[in-house]
């Protein structure tokens, strides 16, 4: 069979069957039945700016991760081939950070609840941080100690507890340590203690 | 042992099936057959808590047979030390050490020191990690022949004489041959050519003998030479992403940046004070430096406020004088003595012991701030905590504020994390938070702004610190989203030398007179040369074995610790095949794969001069740079609050008697009765067998500690959908459990509801005459996400180490009943009616010396 | 083309597959080497084929089947990890299995009635051979495992662990029967469901030997593995074996894979597990061979794997010669129709 050309050709082409019978796929079980949309798949990550290197949130082994993205959103997270601590592999949950990072679950707005409220609330989040300050402030000074019975000085709030650092950079723990400290407050633990 | 690390840690699990497949032998030892033991060579069952039994077999297998690694023992450990006279073991006294005070249920452990040298009394809390310091004559006493009855050798096979394997039978129900098979593996695989790891978790520290079960596995290490060399250590699997670094720059009560104790109110009254407390005469190693650390670390924070003149601040420090541990805390908070609670990337209503007490805490808070990636337990307990069910929490009578603040995830800011083999890898960001969430950096930077703008005209000293506080580290973003930069405050806890305004390269440069600021004198270095240190990715394909130039490893970038030991007293490899670090005699240095963690000019032989401190007055053959004699510690003359060797206690709950001496368990360890904590009855207290089964929870690897990052994700949930309780097939026959059926899991905290896996994973244990079964759950559930499920850590109370306070979650006892727990109000009816069977309710078990010695001497 | 050409192209084990199929030059052919010997299963593969598929979930249902909460594979689960308890004793302990009949009792209705993408649509008992048993072959068995297997004799406690997965058959009896060539055999000699020219008709449920494909409860359409063609075409490992931390899952040309494979099962043997057995590796079997291997501990049925799977479209040919159906291009066409009509005409 001579093959035809032009306009003609491409759209007998498209035709898998015209691909059978013209091609070298006789049984149409391969390149006859490809679609365009299959023969021009391509990995999402390809077309992706250069990942962000990154490290698993999950565990301690610190497994160096590749974060893809395109126009300002995660589009995948897989391994880095090239730590010497993972060679590239992730558990089930260090595979699950797409879904972790970009999953529905993620809370975008301050949630509120009054006091002796049933249900949330909206606020600003600037106006929950005003509040927070003064709460902060007023709990500090109404639990502040100034010296112990003996008259050893304290100079110290137990108004306040902080709760948290383990998922937390180590640039964030010390913020949170040196303003603690500042305010006096000691009552400060994590996950290290359990 | 205590760790299961192919669930936990999977991907470290790669490195442990390579070694595998290179004919090393790999020994699991757990109370349950997990996805690692079935990778093992060898498989141990063991009772959950008596993990320092088991070594201390070894440890008396390694004596009795003269097994250990002899001349690794004589030049780096203190084994040839000797001890006071006064010293007495447990031996001698029925489980006790001298010094034991029954009224304040802890030691006065001066009789525990060298013999000549000063002793600094051991109390919990206040050494950080250096441990008090040893004041140190020029030389210890000492028997090198490692013959005489009072030296550290002697006193340690005494100690551990009656471990006998027979006696590790009888207490953790491992047969004779198992365990002799473990003990021919162990000493097989060290010496000279060979080494042995140890890896274990929480699955140890969760004990009120947790910090002495690493010290169990330490002194194995160290008998057999496994410490300082490649292939050998003792390595902690830690669970969370940067809990490494949250231990390193402490968000911890008991500690400032670098391990570094805060202040204490009775013994730190002072700048002087602290810092005598901190080093002692004739004291080595880099501990002698604590000045300049805590000096550079107050100019970091208070900057020009901080002066010669005013103790560079140090009084503006608040002090601590006890336990303020998170337990303790949230007891404060039931019974009002806090107000305000901020909580950040964690899910106590879940992830803490006793949850009930974590709730009813956070029901009497003026205000709480959850900080999370998702709606958690800790925010939504007003709604849905299981005590709405019983009427204990109303949420129209519960005045608790709460504010949920959306947080950014780990790629939405660059920082560092610190992974478990202590090295700090680099974040970049790759996109940006959506709608109100922010980092942390970002809410910490913004309270310091809103603090700040209203103490400007306080003329409170109180106020001080936070209006002399240094914050001006180089912003990001503006408005709203305006937050430190990450790189910037690496950079300043790195450390500055203030008169060239460039980074320091070292702790070594760092000083005690102001010149320098530093955030945390073990990280200095990562920011050494202007560089982010932390930011190196260089691929492992491109460099050798040790791969320095990935992320940066504290300290100094070394990765083996104490590599000193990984050559012999005269600096050359014990064996060429585990070469690490060697003495090079033409260059006058040590040198080798590995940055040399010790002194890199000080020759193996080297006797430092009279009168020297620090790191000059390290011997050549002085590898554990740390410790304040320069030897690895086999005996812990101070720096334990229980006792300076292991010692096998029965958990604080136990169906068993302790077979080896008339103390029961931890005579210090620390209890906190109160009615929402009551504990269940052990022997030598009657009516044990209400609870008579072993209970030990843990992780698994499709979820992630309580949940709150995996029990939302579709793809972690199906997965392992539901709560259950594993038992095996004979404790199923006894209390008519039906695979998958319904069953509830007792204790005289809770009840909670789970599925029943009847599996021959879990398997009972013929010990002492009878048999124990052991019960286990996974942890992850709660009320609120995907899948949901009862909360497990419901079941414990909350009872804890005393060195460290880590409470003991791995081992408490339970029963265990077919069928749905009660619901509604009857759930505390009905563990009344239990409590009152085991003895009525919070006084059963609550006293530390729950067994008068059978004979006082 | 005559039907002599048709029957010879199909009974034919094509070495160079993809040539065959039509390709110029086509790369050399890819596939999967599963080595259960060193699996841990933590379930990576499952997560991270979902992951990178946008493969939603596949019911939150607990299964009791030892920690495999998925059960099979399917059209939302193209991964799919199987755990084994093998009988012990280890340690002291006594006979526990008098249970095992209650607890099968508890877990095979409860993984029949789990709503599984469209299962009930195609996965009928299939002959594995012409006038052979009836063998259900889409799910784990539920007899006791190991029973039957010697494994009674075993002295200690096994827990094995195997990632499953698309077999990527050399003789695919999906794409035999798939009526609208939606399936394909790629250039990498993998085989593919087009999603866009699926008409679900789930012909292809039932031409599988393995209970693979499977059509979607959420869009009708039959899906399973593709090997990550996208990521193929841009010279990337397949996402699961990307991610499975210890390489029991290994992605690689076909033929150094067999080779990696007889080595692996050469060294477990002379370390004395002489269980250790290839599945999928005889290009001589009743699919031609797997594009993707496994190295298993003990039986394939142990692991609820058929034990001599045979591709039903294998007697397509002599059918076709009885029914002497004239040659043509409809006919062509729709061949694979044809031939499941007749499969499933077959007493």
């Amino acid at each position: 069979m001579t093959k035809p050309t032009g306009r003609l050709h491409r759209w007998l082409d498209s035709w898998p069957v015209y691909r059978q019978l013209t091609g070298p796929d006789r049984t149409g079980r391969g390149a006859a039945a490809q679609s365009p949309r299959s023969r021009q798949l391509h990995a999402r990550t390809s077309a992706a700016e250069p990942p962000a290197r990154s490290v698993c949130p999950y565990c301690a082994v610190g497994c160096a991760q590749l974060v893809y993205t395109k126009d300002g959103r995660v589009t995948q997270i897989e391994g880095d081939p090239a730590s010497p601590i993972s060679r590239g592999r992730l558990c089930p949950k260090g595979s699950a950070s797409l879904q972790l990072v970009t999953g529905p679950q993620r809370e975008q707005r301050v949630r509120y609840r009054a006091p002796y409220a049933t249900e949330w609330s909206d606020l600003p989040l600037d106006t929950a941080m005003d509040m927070i300050a003064d709460r902060m402030l007023d709990a500090r000074r109404r639990g502040w100690q100034d010296t112990d019975a003996d008259g050893s000085v304290l100079r110290r709030t137990m108004g306040i507890a902080g709760l948290g650092g383990a998922t937390t950079d180590n640039e964030e723990n010390y913020l949170f340590k040196k303003l603690w400290t500042a305010m006096g407050a000691v009552q400060i633990e994590n996950q290290a203690r359990i | 042992m205590g760790s299961n690390m192919a669930e936990c840690h999977p991907v470290g699990f790669q490195w442990v099936m390579e070694a595998k497949q290179r004919g090393a032998r790999v020994i699991h030892v757990d109370p349950r057959f997990t996805r690692t033991s079935a990778h093992a060579d060898q498989y141990v069952r063991i009772r959950a808590g008596t993990d320092i039994a088991f070594l201390g077999g070894v440890i008396n297998h390694i004596l009795g047979n003269d097994l250990d690694f002899r001349e690794y023992v004589q030049a780096y450990t203190n084994a040839a030390f000797l001890v006071r006279e006064e010293f007495a073991d447990t031996e001698d006294l029925d489980g006790l050490f001298s010094g034991y005070e029954p009224g304040r249920a802890r030691y006065d452990s001066s009789s525990w020191g060298y013999e000549g040298a000063g002793h600094h009394p051991t109390r919990p809390m206040e050494s950080g990690m250096g441990g008090p310091p040893i004041d140190m004559p020029a030389r210890i006493a000492e028997d090198p022949t490692l013959q005489h009855p009072r030296c550290v050798f002697q006193i340690l096979k005494r100690h551990f004489s009656r471990y006998t394997p027979e006696m590790v039978e009888r207490i953790c129900g491992v047969p004779q041959d198992r365990f002799l098979e473990v003990c021919r593996a162990w000493t097989a695989n060290s010496g000279r050519d060979r080494t042995a790891a140890l890896v274990y978790s929480v699955g140890w520290t969760q004990h009120t003998v947790g910090a002495q079960n690493i010290r169990a596995g330490a002194i194995v290490q160290l008998l057999l030479g496994n410490v300082g060399r490649p292939g050998g250590g003792v390595y902690a699997l830690r669970g969370h992403a940067n809990i490494q670094g949250s231990t390193d720059i402490p968000t911890l009560f008991d500690l400032l940046p670098g391990y570094l104790p805060m202040p204490d109110a009775d013994r730190h009254p002072d700048l002087a004070a602290y810092l005598d407390a901190m080093r002692a005469r004739g004291q080595k190693g880099y501990w002698q430096g604590a000045d300049a650390y805590l000096i550079s670390l107050l100019k970091e924070w208070f900057g020009d406020a901080a002066t010669p003149e005013n103790d560079f601040g140090y009084g503006w420090l608040p002090r601590i004088n006890g336990d303020h541990g998170t337990y303790r805390t949230t007891m404060d908070m039931i019974d009002g003595r806090v107000f305000g609670y901020l909580v950040m990337g964690q899910n106590p209503a879940v992830g803490s012991a006793n949850g009930r007490l974590q709730r009813l805490g956070l029901a009497n808070l003026d205000w709480l701030v959850v900080r999370d990636l998702t709606m958690l337990e800790t925010a939504t307990f007003w709604k849905d905590a299981p005590e709405i069910e019983t009427g204990e929490i109303v949420p129209e009578q519960c005045r608790t504020e709460v504010f949920f603040l959306p947080a950014a995830s780990h790629v939405e800011k660059a920082g560092t994390f610190t992974q478990t083999q202590r090295m700090l890898q680099w974040r970049e960001k790759a996109v940006d938070p959506v709608g109100d969430q922010r980092s942390d950096a970002w809410f910490f930077h913004q309270l310091h702004c809103r603090i700040r703008d209203r103490l400007t005209d306080s003329t409170d000293p109180r106020d001080e610190p936070l209006q002399r506080l240094a914050w001006d580290y180089r912003l990001e973003g503006s408005g709203a989203h305006e937050e430190p930069d990450p790189d910037d405050v690496l950079r300043h806890i790195n450390g500055l030398d203030l008169t060239t305004g460039r980074t320091v390269d070292g702790a070594a440069q760092l000083r005690a007179d102001g010149t320098t600021a530093c955030g945390c004198w073990q990280y200095c270095g990562v920011y050494a040369h202007e560089q982010n240190q932390a930011a190196h990715r260089k691929p492992h394909d491109e460099q050798g074995p040790y791969d320095p130039a990935w992320g940066w490893t504290w300290p100094g970038n070394r990765r083996v610790l104490y590599n000193r030991a990984s050559a012999d007293p005269d600096g050359r490899p014990w064996s060429e095949r585990k070469k690490l670090l060697w003495w090079d005699p033409a260059a006058g240095r040590w040198t080798g794969y590995d940055v040399p963690d010790f002194p890199a000019t000080t020759p193996p032989g080297h006797v430092p001069p009279e009168g020297a401190r620090g790191p000059e007055a390290l011997r050549g053959d002085d590898p554990f740079i740390m410790q304040g004699d320069g030897k690895g510690w086999l005996f812990a003359p101070q720096g334990l609050c229980d006792g300076p060797l292991p010692t096998h206690y029965e958990p604080h709950e136990s169906p068993m008697r302790n077979p080896l001496y008339g103390q029961q368990s931890n005579p210090t360890r620390r209890v906190y009765p109160r009615p929402e904590n009551p504990y269940n009855p052990s022997p030598p207290e009657a009516h044990g067998e209400v609870f008579p089964f072993v209970l030990t929870a843990a992780r698994l690897t499709e979820h992630h500690t309580a949940g709150a990052m995996s029990r939302q994700l579709p793809h972690l949930s199906e997965l392992q959908p539901e709560l259950f309780v594993e038992v095996s097939p004979e404790l199923a026959r006894m209390r008519g459990l039906t695979h998958l059926g319904v069953a509830h899991v007792v204790t005289s905290r809770s009840a909670v509801e789970a599925r029943v896996y009847v599996t021959d994973r879990m398997a009972p244990l013929r010990l002492d005459g009878r048999v124990v079964h052991q019960v286990w759950l996974p942890y992850h559930w709660g009320p609120t996400g995907l899948v949901t499920g009862d909360v497990v850590n419901d079941l414990l109370g909350v009872v804890a180490d005393p060195n460290v306070l880590i409470q003991e979650s791995k081992v408490a006892t339970c029963d265990i009943r077919r069928g749905p727990r009660p619901h509604g109000a009857q759930p505390t009816g009905r563990l009344d009616s239990l409590r009152a069977r085991a003895g009525g309710p919070a006084v059963a078990g609550t006293t530390s010396g729950t067994a008068v010695p059978r004979e006082m001497p | 083309m005559t039907s002599d050409a048709v029957t010879r192209e199909l009974a034919e084990p094509p070495d160079a597959l993809a040539r065959a199929n039509g390709y110029d030059e086509p790369p050399p052919r890819v596939g999967f080497f599963t080595d259960t010997s060193v699996c841990i299963g933590c379930k990576a593969c499952e997560v991270a084929c979902k992951e990178w598929n946008d493969v939603p979930d596949d019911g939150l249902d607990l299964l009791g089947m030892s920690f495999d909460n998925t059960g099979m594979l399917g059209a939302n689960s193209w991964r799919h990890v199987a755990f084994v308890e093998q009988r012990r004793p280890a340690g002291q302990q006594g006979d526990g299995w008098a249970l095992l009949d209650e607890m099968t009792a508890e877990v095979e209705p409860r993984l029949r009635a789990a709503p599984r993408g469209g299962s009930e649509l195609g996965t009928t008992p299939l002959p594995t051979a012409p006038g052979g048993a009836v063998q259900d072959l889409g799910m784990p068995t539920f007899t006791r495992p190991g029973d039957g297997t010697g494994a009674e004799t075993r002295t200690d406690f096994r827990w094995l662990m195997e990632s499953d997965v698309c077999k990527h058959c050399t003789h695919a009896g999906c794409l035999d029967v798939c009526p609208t060539g939606a399936l394909f055999r790629t250039e990498f000699g993998t085989v593919v469901v087009q999603q866009d020219i699926c008409n679900g008709c789930g012909y292809c449920v039932s031409g599988c030997p393995y209970g693979v494909i499977d059509r979607s409860p959420l869009d009708g359409r039959a899906h399973k593995c593709t090997l990550c063609y996208d990521r193929l075409h841009d010279g990337l490992t397949p996402a699961c074996a990307k991610a499975c931390p210890t390489e029991s899952i290994q992605f690689g040309d076909l033929d150094e894979l067999r080779e990696r494979a007889d080595r692996r099962l050469a060294d477990l043997h002379q370390q004395g597990v002489e269980e250790a057995q290839l599945y999928g590796r005889d290009p001589g079997d009743g699919v031609g061979g797997h594009g993707s291997l496994f190295l298993l501990l003990d039986d394939p049925e142990v692991y609820g794997m058929p034990p001599a799977p045979v591709v039903p479209t294998r007697y397509a040919p002599q059918i076709w010669r009885r029914v002497g159906a004239a040659a043509g291009a409809f006919a062509l066409a729709a061949i694979g129709a044809f031939v499941s009509a007749a499969v499933g005409n077959r007493p």
